[in-house]
């Protein structure tokens, strides 16, 4: 039985033996009458406007801000050269919000995870208590907070100082660090200078829409990835620091693959919402931060172009459902890889144990 | 030295107003199979756990082969548990568990595969090497556990009551199994359980635990036949107690007083005095039930007690007697051959007698 082919005769191919457990539990007819309800309601609010959305793509304006007849002119007028810029800035900034909130939400939810029961639930409330107070207010405070004279920005330009004072004063570092904070050498009082002037507000800035929209997405992060880490048998982290794992080591492969599916709610959770925020790069980021979502209030409230804003708004889905349809096809082209590798690896080891 | 090959040196851990382990010391050979015995919140948890890195005396130290490992983390030393719900990783393949410790050891990967596929072998799993944990069985998880920690020859293996979750059957099966593991391996373990059964059929050593504290420590037959005091008598297996004084001395026997009940001759391997409160203990099985009186050859010295039948519970291999004797429950066990064919029919509410030789009893000194 030296032959591969002889020994996977006798088991059938894994994928077909996985297949069965999964053909299992199909739902009956009833099962299917029961979401009717919420079927239709997708339909109704989501899946047709969507279509009608796309549809509006197709026609031109009318000149009463309305939509006008059927024809290609809006996708032809769509080139604007402003476009992949701006594109492409939503994406990053999402993807940073997104990070950030990630790398954020895991240390936190692990954390919550592990206190007692009494001050789990005080401590998820108290992630969800900014809800009970209005998202513009909140973001209002940020703006306050963040502006000129407020006390953020005041705290962040005395950090400035305070570094370079200390850079001044700690002999050996002072030259090599005045050096490359100003290229041509100039002196402190001008690297002072420099500190006040416009390039170092963080209103106004692609920095204050990341991190207002960490700080509003924030708890859509954590929640989930509390939920997973709730469930969590904690007991596996102590049995990878048995068999050899430091901490860090435990926490990264076990405790994050064993919250994966939390993981990945985040992601979308939060991904989404950002890619299309309006109110937080409006308020908080000035010209300098202008995202597709404003681009298209802009279209369809300013210019009263409806087909043109339905047009973006298009170009914005398609521009996350492609990487996220690529991200399934890879992932599952992952898992069939690394299932063949392992029905290959069981027929070596077979071989190899027949030879012995 | 290879009596010093891990010790615990009055070890003691609190949590909060409880004391846990309470000034233990021990010290376990080189490749033994030890258990540790005792109800649940006797500490012997705890004490694994120590020795596991888990938890840090609040005194005492811990030394492996002669090195300090008290204050040593989990990852930092050579010591591996098998967890009472095994605690595989859910998220990877039966081979990459059992690959885990392995593969943060660094080892080359032709070492690892070489490992790894052997002690599959060994545990009789090599055709599930691709599946996930959650399609194991019981008894098929507890194996790869086992495997998972013994892969990289730890020095010493922790089993916390490994087989509580399988059921009867296949729980005496991995005994066997794991037997048959601990001779092949030669690795030394220590096991915690709170059935006596497992640890006196696995064992070399017992010590039974009580209340933080080593009640005795020894191989399982001196634990069963000459138990150091009513605690581990009473927890290790079934027995009659009998309470009193000792009245008078008689050479190697002596007599004891007890209230409620005739006098009773016992043998005095400890040389206690007259006066000294005890406890004798008589297993069941060493309590013999007739109808009639035992024959004068039998010896002269033996205790013999009429009795009444109170209860009989048949089971298979022996029946139990339920009797009251002079106002005491006593009970006793009797194997059975030839059952149907010649046994005395004894039945409820008959009068019969009760015997046992003065050598079959076990006196310890009560407090």
């Amino acid at each position: 039985m030296t032959d591969p082919a002889s020994v996977s005769r006798e088991r059938p191919p894994m994928s077909k033996r996985m297949a069965k457990d999964t053909g299992k539990n199909r739902p009956g007819k009833a099962e299917w009458l029961v979401t009717i309800p919420s079927f239709a309601w997708l339909m109704l609010f989501f899946a047709i406007p969507a279509l009608i959305v796309l549809l509006f793509t197709f026609h031109a304006k009318s000149a009463n801000g309305g939509v006008g007849p059927w024809s290609l002119s809006t996708w032809r007028e769509l080139v604007d050269p402003d476009y992949p810029a701006i594109v492409w800035k939503t994406l990053r900034v999402s993807f940073k919000v997104t990070l950030w909130c990630i790398v954020l939400a895991l240390p936190c939810s692990y954390a919550i995870a592990r206190m007692n029961k009494k001050w789990r639930g005080l401590v998820a409330g108290a992630i969800m208590l900014p809800f009970w107070t209005s998202f513009v207010v909140r973001v209002f405070a940020w703006k306050t907070m963040l502006h000129p004279e407020g006390w953020l920005q005041t705290c962040y330009h005395a950090w400035l100082h305070f570094k370079i004072w200390l850079l001044a004063w700690i002999p050996g570092v002072s030259a090599p660090a005045a050096q490359s904070a100003n290229p041509e050498g100039c002196l402190l009082g001008l690297a002072r200078c420099a500190i006040d002037n416009a390039s170092t507000r963080i209103l106004d800035s692609e920095a204050a829409v990341v991190l207002v929209s960490v700080y509003t997405f924030l708890p859509f992060a954590i929640m989930p990835i509390y939920t997973a880490a709730e469930k969590f048998d904690f007991s596996l982290m102590e049995a990878a620091r048995d068999l050899g794992a430091r901490s860090f080591y435990a926490f990264r492969k076990i405790f994050i693959p064993g919250i994966r599916q939390g993981i990945v709610s985040a992601v979308l959770m939060v991904f989404i919402p950002v890619i299309g925020s309006y109110v937080i790069p409006q308020m908080v980021g000035g010209k300098d931060c202008l995202l597709i979502g404003n681009k298209i209030f802009e279209r369809a409230m300013g210019n009263r172009n409806i087909p043109h804003a339905s047009a973006l708004s298009v170009l914005m889905a398609i521009s996350v459902l492609v990487p996220m349809g690529l991200a399934v096809w890879w992932k599952s082209r992952q898992t069939q890889r690394s299932r063949r590798r392992m029905e290959e690896d069981a027929v070596r080891r077979a071989e190899r144990r027949d030879e012995r | 030295m290879k009596e010093d090959f891990l010790v615990f040196d009055h070890v003691t851990k609190r949590f909060g107003a409880l004391t846990a382990v309470d000034d233990v010391s021990l010290s376990i050979t080189k490749g033994e199979f030890f258990s540790l015995l005792g109800p649940s919140g006797c500490g012997k948890t705890t004490l694994l756990r120590m020795l596991g890195g888990f938890e840090r005396p609040d005194s005492g130290r811990i030394y492996l082969e002669g090195r300090d490992i008290t204050d040593l983390a989990p990852n930092e030393r050579r010591v591996h548990t098998v967890f009472q719900n095994y605690a595989l990783f859910p998220t990877m393949t039966i081979w990459d568990n059992i690959a885990f410790s392995l593969k943060l050891a660094k080892k080359p990967k032709a070492e690892i595969e070489e490992s790894v596929d052997s002690i599959l072998e060994m545990i009789q799993m090599s055709d599930h090497a691709w599946k996930y944990p959650n399609q194991l069985s019981g008894g098929q998880k507890q194996r790869v556990a086992i495997a998972r920690a013994l892969v990289d020859r730890p020095q010493v293996l922790l089993l916390d009551e490994p087989l509580a979750a399988l059921d009867l059957k296949l729980r005496q099966h991995m005994l066997i199994e794991l037997d048959t593991i601990h001779d092949q391996v030669g690795i030394t373990f220590m096991y915690v359980t709170h059935d006596q059964g497992e640890a006196m059929s696995l064992s070399d050593r017992i010590a039974v635990i009580n209340k933080g504290r080593v009640e005795q420590l020894d191989v399982p037959a001196k634990i069963y036949e000459a138990p150091a005091s009513r605690f581990v008598a009473s927890f290790i297996g079934d027995t009659n107690f009998f309470s009193g004084e000792i009245a008078s001395v008689e050479g190697d026997y002596c007599t004891i007083k007890v209230e409620g009940f005739p006098p009773i001759r016992a043998y005095n391997d400890k040389n206690l005095a007259p006066g000294q409160k005890v406890d004798l203990s008589v297993r069941p099985e060493k309590i013999r039930v007739t109808i009639n009186p035992p024959l004068p050859e039998k010896g002269a010295g033996i205790n013999v007690f009429p009795s009444k039948v109170r209860d009989i519970v048949y089971q298979g291999v022996y029946t139990k007697y339920w009797l009251v004797s002079s106002s005491m429950l006593v009970s006793a066990l009797k194997p059975h051959s030839r059952f149907l064919l010649d046994q005395e029919a004894i039945t409820w509410n008959d009068d019969v007698f009760v015997w046992w030789h003065p050598d079959d009893g076990y006196m310890v000194e009560a407090k």
